[in-house]
Formats: structure tokens, sequence, C-alpha cells
């Protein structure tokens, strides 16, 4: 009778688990079964007709990167009006004042290792506010639906580089996304940077905003996008010791590496390889300890023949 | 004999040897300045410079090094850089004690230098080492750094660049103290100008 009872209990456990995982996998289901699709269908009432609109493409939602996001777990109506459920949509809705990132992050110690109100501070200085300040949001960067901190969760350098980069072309590669943001002509980025040697290896290994964005010690990802004119432009400036590269991204990562394989692993296994930046601290002993032994060796054997020769 | 006149150097050989020469320091002194770049340091060359100039030169220094293959493999020059495995250790022993004592006590060499023998053991040894193995390593890696595309970008979980670049930076740090000990070893001759001017005339 007890056991019976047991099992009745796992049963009816496992059954609301099972309901309450469907219904978060299907929170979003109405708005998705529309957005999530290149074509929509509708009931038109009024003539009892069934009608199949296509979906406009900044309106459609990638369901896969949403879940994967930042913001995943969301309920669509927890940022957009919960007016949406109803179908049509209103007109106005379409007006509403989209979240900023300190709307909901400000001063909470949970997010306070993201540094929410300094990147705020550092976006009023950036170059892309101060151009467009009605139009240049958080979400012109960070696609709310797909945007995730990638540095963090990212295994490889190369992938963030990648990430990152990707965000600056989605407008600077982008004509139809650029041209709603300024009126200047679009930039050839390939002809801008015709300068920079190795441009495809640049292109590849160092995010845009190393050169871009001004120097941060505090934040991982400085948001002083500065113009083009105060873009760093010297080889030196990260092909050397004091490498202005060692200051982000590779400083984190190279922190979160020692933390996981201890400090010589990290400083052996190194993704990356600038020239003139990485030196190994025990080569370069090593090295002068040899050098040095051949000088005095060669200076030894010269006083040898010197006094031997008189 | 010992004060008979050797043709040793052809002219290939001297244009080959002053060629790599020159190119080889210059490849030296751009590779420190980029290894150490430092702008506030005057006696390197600044980075743009030496990138252009290491890359000019190590393009130079692979060509010239085909004319050293090259002259090697259809000249009797190819010989000097061969070694009989039987007997090398006791050779190069004997060499070596003869610079660390047997000179300073005035004893012949005992491997002295004639048209079969251009180069003493250790020299025959340290030249196709260098020749032989440290060139074609610096040069392979050297033409991987400057097109980075060819270079397989994970190797045992490590930077495929980051092993090409070491590879590349040791074997010139190796090549380099190569360098410091033939310009003193060449110093060791009837006078210290006498073996530079050898390689300058083709008569020792």
């Amino acid at each position: 009778m007890k056991l019976s009872k047991l099992i009745l209990g796992c049963i009816c456990l496992l059954l609301s688990f099972s309901l309450y995982a469907q219904k978060e996998t299907n929170k979003n289901h109405s708005c998705l079964k529309c957005h999530a699709h290149r074509t929509y269908k509708y009931m038109n009432e009024d003539f009892g007709m069934e009608i199949k609109e296509s979906m406009c493409s900044n309106r459609m939602i990638d369901t896969l990167a949403y879940q994967q996001s930042n913001h995943g777990m969301f309920k669509c109506t927890d940022c957009h009006s919960p007016e949406y459920e109803t179908f049509p949509h209103a007109g106005n809705l379409r007006m509403e004042l989209m979240y900023a990132c300190n709307d909901c992050h400000a001063g909470d110690p949970e997010y306070a290792k993201f540094h929410f109100e300094a990147i705020e501070e550092a976006f009023y200085e950036s170059m892309h506010y101060n151009r467009s300040p009605d139009a240049f949001t958080c979400w012109s960067c960070h696609n709310p639906h797909t945007y995730k901190t990638q540095a963090r969760i990212g295994e490889k350098i190369s992938e963030t580089v990648s990430y990152d980069n990707n965000i600056c072309l989605s407008c600077h590669a982008d004509v139809s996304k650029y041209e709603l943001l300024t009126e200047r002509e679009n930039i050839n980025i390939l002809k801008s940077h015709e300068w920079l040697p190795n441009q495809e290896l640049h292109f590849k290994s160092v995010r845009c905003i190393e050169c871009h964005a001004q120097l941060s010690d505090s934040l991982l990802v400085s948001h002083v996008v500065m113009s083009k004119d105060s873009a760093i432009r010297e080889c030196t400036s990260c092909h050397s010791a004091n490498s202005h590269l060692m200051a982000s991204l590779y400083r984190y990562k190279s922190l979160e590496s020692r933390k996981g394989s201890g400090f010589l692993n990290a400083v052996i296994i190194n993704e990356s390889y600038v020239i003139g930046a990485n030196r190994n601290k025990y080569l370069n002993i090593l090295s002068v300890v040899i050098f040095g032994l051949v000088l005095i060796g060669i200076f030894t054997h010269t006083i040898f023949r010197i006094f031997k020769s008189k | 004999m010992a004060n008979e006149k050797l043709y040793l150097y052809p002219l290939w050989i001297r244009i080959w040897h002053w060629l790599n020469a020159v190119l080889f320091i210059v490849l030296l002194l751009t590779g420190i300045s980029m290894q150490y770049s430092n702008p506030e340091n005057p006696l390197l060359i600044s980075f743009e410079l030496s990138v252009q100039l290491h890359n000019i030169c190590g393009i130079a220094l692979s060509i010239n090094y085909l004319l050293f293959i090259f002259g090697n493999l259809f000249t009797s020059n190819g010989k000097q850089y061969k070694m009989k495995t039987k007997g090398l250790f006791k050779r190069l022993y004997d060499q070596s004690v003869f610079y660390l004592f047997g000179m300073f006590k005035k004893q012949d060499p005992p491997f002295p230098i004639s048209l079969e023998n251009k180069f003493n053991p250790l020299q025959r040894f340290i030249y196709s080492t260098a020749m032989y193995i440290g060139f074609p390593i610096i040069i392979a890696s050297g033409i991987a750094m400057l097109f980075p595309e060819i270079i397989i970008p994970q190797l045992f979980g490590v930077s495929g660049l980051l092993v090409t670049a070491l590879l590349h930076v040791v074997i010139g740090f190796v090549l380099s103290l190569f360098l410091f000990i033939h310009i003193y070893v060449c110093t060791i001759g009837n006078s210290i100008i006498s073996n530079f001017r050898s390689m300058i005339t083709g008569w020792h």
C-alpha cells in the first residue's frame, strides 16, 4: 500500500515537472509561432479567409540564438508590452520605447561584476552616442534577442574576436543598417585599413575596439568608441612589452586560463602570439644567461691568447 | 706546406658568404628590434621599418640559400659539409682540446687546412648543422610567418603561430650565437685579420 502511494507520488511529481518544463518552453509560443518564421498565417474573420503574409526580416527572431542568449529565459512580454498578446497588434505599440541595459541592471549587486553603470558612462562619451544621441542605443550593437557575454563563456580568443567584430560589421559592412544611424556615405573598411600589414590576420586576431576604443583598465570592454582620427595606428601600441592588447580581453583570458590550468600552463599554452608583446620571462632569462656565457667564454679565450702570446 | 697558398674560396662562395653575412646581421638587428620592441629605446630600429627590412632581407637570404644549396650540389664544395660518423666524437674532442689548451702551448693544429679539408672537424660539424638544419628551419618558419594563413591554427592545443614564432626565435638565437663564435674563431689565424682577408681574396 505504502509502495503504491510512493510510486503515485513520484509520477505526480514527474508529471508536474514535465508540465512546468513544457510551459517554460512554450512561454513564448504565441509570439514565436509567427515571429520565428519567414511567413505567418492568420484568420481574417471578416471574410473567413486564412491569410499568409511574409514576416518583416527585422521582426524575425532566431529562436535558437534567443534560447542561448543571456536573455533567453525571459518571456517576450517581460520586455515588450503585454498588449502584444492580442492580434492584430495595435499600431501605436511600434512607438514603445525599448528598455536600455540599466533600466534592469543598474544598482543590482548580482550584476555588479559587469559594471553596467561604468559602461553607460563610457557609452555617453563614445563617438557613436555623440554623433547620433537619439538613434544610438545599447541595442544598436547588442541585439537583445541574441546577445551573450562571449568573452566570459567563449573557449577561444579567436571566437570572441570574431563575435565582437561581427557586432561592428553588422553596421560597418551592411549599408542598410549603417544608413539608419548616419547620413554619411558608407565606409569601405578594407580600403580604410589598407595601411595595415597582414590585414586578414589582424582582422581575424584583433578586435576592432582594441584600436578604436579608449583603453580601460576597469572595464573588460571599453565602451568609449573613438572617432577614426583618434584610432591607434602605431604598431608599437600592441607590438611592445606594454602592449595595449594586454589590458583587456587578453589579460582577462590569461587570468582565467591561469585559474583553470595553473600559471605555467597559461604561459606555455597561449592562444595568441603578438610579435614584440609575447615574451616568455623564463626564455628571456635563459637566453641572456646563454649569451652571457658565450661572451665570457670568448673574453676568457681572448685574455689567454693575449697572455700566452707574450 | 704551411706557407703554401691555397685557393679555398671560389668567387661564388665569397659572394654567397658576404651576402649571407650582411643579410643575417640585418635580420638579427631587425629581429631583436621586433622581439624586444620598445618605442622608447633609441638603440632599436623602429617596428615598422624592422618589419619591412626583416621581410625583404628574409626573402633575399632564402634566395641566397638556394645559391648555397645548388653550389654545393654541383661543385666539390658540397663534400666539405659531409662527415663520417665513425670517430666523429674523437675528432671533435681533439679539435676542442686544441682550441682550449693546445693553441696556447703553440701546438700544431690536429687537422691542418687543405683543399680537401677546408674546415676542421669542429667547423665541419657546426657549419653543417647550421646550414643544413638551422637554416632550413629558420627559413621555413620565416616563410610561414610571412604567409600566416598557411600555419595550422592549433597544434596540440597550442597556437600554431606561437609554435612557429617560438621555433623561429629560438633557432635565430642559436644562429646568432654561431655568428658571434664564428667571427671570434675567424680571428684565430696567422694574424687577426688573415681569415677575413681570405674570404675576400679567396686565398688562404
